[in-house]
C-alpha cells in the first residue's frame, strides 16, 4: 500500500504525460474531500469551498515539479488551498460573505445575543484576511497552532500574533459600535 | 487587552463563527477539474505583452537600433 501510494506521489513528481494525469486523478480523488474540508473551514460557505477545491487542485496539477515527496502530498495540498482561500478572500468586499453562519443555532453562552453575534461576524469580515484566516483556524476551529502556522507558511509565533490581533482589532471594532465585551 | 478580555474575545468569535467541522462536498467534484484542465488558459501575461509594446515602441522611434537588436538574438 505504502509502495502504492509512493509510486503515485513519483509518477506525479516526474511521470511521463500519461502517467502522471493518471496519478494526478488517483491523488484528487484520495484528497478532494480534505481539501474541501479544509477550505471549508476557511470560507464558511460550500459552494466557494467545492470552486476553491478545483482551483487548489489546478495550481497543484501546474507546480507539480516543485513537490517535494519528503513533505507529503496532505500538507502540500493544504498550504495552497490556504493560499488559494486567502487570494479569494482578498477580493471580497468585507460582510459579504460569512454571514450565512450568523443564523446558526448558537451553543453556550446565552448572554450572546444575536445582535452581537451578527456585529462580531460583520467586524471579523472587515479584518484583514491573513488575521482572519489565523484566527478562524485557532480559534473557531481550535486547529493546533503548529497546523495552523505549517498551512500560512509561517511560525508558531506569528500565528499567535496574528490572532491576538485578529481578537484586539475586532474588540475595537465592537467597542466602537457600543459593545464592551 | 488582558487574558479576560481575549477569552471573552474567543467566546464571541466563537458564537458569532460555529465550526465547519470536518464536511464532505456535496458531489464529487473530479468532472469539474476535468472541465478546469481541459480550459487551460492561453492567456499571454500582461507583463510579457508590455515587454513586447515596449520593443515595439523603441523599435519605431530608433529604427536604427533593429538591425543591432537582431544580431544579438
Amino acid at each position: 500500500m505504502r509502495d502504492g501510494a509512493s509510486n503515485v506521489l513519483n509518477e506525479f513528481r516526474q511521470g511521463s504525460p500519461a502517467t502522471f494525469n493518471d496519478a494526478f486523478e488517483t491523488l484528487f480523488r484520495l484528497h478532494q474531500r480534505t481539501v474541501y474540508g479544509w477550505l471549508l473551514r476557511i470560507v464558511r460557505n460550500p459552494a466557494t469551498a467545492e470552486d476553491l477545491t478545483v482551483e487548489t487542485f489546478w495550481r497543484i496539477y501546474r507546480a507539480h515539479a516543485r513537490f517535494d515527496p519528503t513533505r507529503g502530498f496532505e500538507a502540500w495540498a493544504r498550504t495552497i488551498a490556504t493560499h488559494a482561500a486567502l487570494d479569494w478572500l482578498r477580493t471580497q468586499r468585507p460582510e459579504t460573505e460569512l454571514l450565512m453562519d450568523v443564523a446558526a443555532p448558537p451553543t453556550g453562552d446565552p448572554a450572546i445575543s444575536d445582535e452581537i453575534r451578527r456585529k462580531t461576524a460583520e467586524a471579523f469580515s472587515r479584518l484583514a484576511p491573513k488575521l482572519r484566516i489565523a484566527a478562524v483556524l485557532a480559534v473557531v476551529e481550535e486547529l493546533p497552532h503548529k497546523e495552523v502556522a505549517a498551512a500560512l507558511g509561517i511560525s508558531v509565533t506569528a500565528v499567535k500574533v496574528r490572532v491576538f490581533r485578529a481578537l484586539r482589532l475586532l474588540r475595537k471594532d465592537l467597542q466602537q459600535q457600543g459593545i464592551t465585551p | 487587552m488582558n487574558a479576560h478580555d481575549e477569552e471573552r474575545m474567543k467566546q464571541f468569535l466563537k458564537q458569532a463563527l460555529p465550526p465547519m467541522g470536518d464536511a464532505e462536498p456535496g458531489h464529487d467534484q473530479w468532472p469539474a477539474m476535468r472541465q478546469r484542465l481541459a480550459a487551460r488558459p492561453t492567456a499571454v501575461p500582461w507583463f510579457d505583452w508590455a515587454l513586447a509594446g515596449g520593443l515595439a515602441v523603441f523599435a519605431l522611434a530608433f529604427p536604427a537600433s533593429i538591425p543591432v537588436f537582431l544580431y544579438y538574438l
